[in-house]
């Protein structure tokens, strides 16, 4: 039987910090003595798709800041991505029992936030198939004019802090690829089938993306003088 | 082979870089980086980037808004009566 869910704990503690009520919510998850070895992540999640509300709200707190970062770099605006993160845990509640363990629990989760971050973006309007031409920088401004010159490298280094507010400068195609690539870790041929679109301009976009963030780099410097 | 590819324009290199960058593949060893100084520039700040960007890490919690919405969207769901 479902248990009652009119209580959702709050997140803030770890899974071995959560108090439980005195009448457990979910009767039928294992003994740990008895059951098969399970990571602490595997033994809340068998409870939170057994309808535990204090093992979902564990489930957020272990999950939540990756996932809000996914989301904040994805759009780069932060009620945008506190409200994607909210989307993406209600969609993780609503069908958190299909999760079948083909692949990792924090594989799946991230995926299917990348999936929510997706449609809003849809949703605003941004073409997906064509964002070479929607995201075509003047030629003013634009990443061909970014051939190297020796003097103005980077010297191997790079200040983490500088790349992540470069990083949520890019105009939204941009981010969008370099943040599922570099970031992320997925390929090409992952992300073109997510943003339906080639593997060529998966490349191509990446590769932009890239060249805008050296120049950003190259001029952190400067910029930041004259704050 | 080798000479065709250490004839490329920049133009050229450039477009096979994204492929290039973060595979495993050695690009400095392309015959084109070795004989131009902007393109081999060019890639190590690239191959620079994309490197630190490996390294990024969440860094950021939601603030406690997000769970107490997340929380009251459960219970109104939860509240409203099956469909079926």
């Amino acid at each position: 039987m479902t248990p009652s869910r009119s209580s959702v704990p709050t997140p803030e503690a770890t899974p071995s910090q959560v108090e439980r009520p005195s009448q457990p919510a979910v009767q039928d998850v294992p003994a740990p003595a008895a059951a098969a070895p399970l990571s602490p992540d595997a033994d809340v999640l068998a409870r939170a798709q057994a309808g535990d509300h204090y093992a979902f709200a564990q489930l957020y707190s272990l999950h939540k800041r990756r996932i809000y970062s996914l989301c904040l770099r994805m759009v780069g605006n932060v009620a945008e991505a506190e409200d994607l993160t909210q989307e993406a845990f209600l969609q993780l509640h609503r069908k958190i029992a299909t999760f079948r363990g083909d692949s990792a629990f924090s594989t799946w989760l991230h995926r299917l936030a990348i999936n929510v971050v997706l449609m809003h973006l849809r949703k605003k309007g941004l073409s997906l198939i064509s964002l070479d031409e929607a995201m075509e920088p003047t030629p003013e401004e634009g990443p061909g004019r970014s051939f190297g010159a020796p003097d103005l490298s980077l010297a191997g280094s790079i200040d983490r802090l500088a790349l992540e507010r470069a990083i949520s400068d890019l105009p939204a195609g941009y981010r969008l690829i370099f943040v599922l690539h570099d970031i992320e870790g997925y390929e090409h041929n992952e992300i073109a089938a997510m943003l339906d679109c080639s593997i060529g301009n998966s490349k191509s976009q990446l590769h932009k993306a890239r060249l805008k963030l050296r120049d950003a780099m190259r001029t952190f410097p400067r910029r930041e003088g004259r704050r | 082979m080798i000479d065709n590819r250490k004839n490329m324009s920049c133009e050229e290199f450039q477009e096979q870089m994204a492929g290039l960058i973060g595979t495993g593949a050695d690009a400095s060893a392309h015959p084109h980086v070795q004989n131009c100084d902007l393109c081999r520039a060019l890639l190590s700040d690239l191959e620079t980037i994309a490197a630190a960007a490996r390294e990024l890490f969440p860094v950021e919690d939601p603030s406690d808004r997000v769970w107490q919405q997340i929380q009251t969207a459960i219970q109104e769901e939860e509240g409203k009566p099956s469909a079926k």
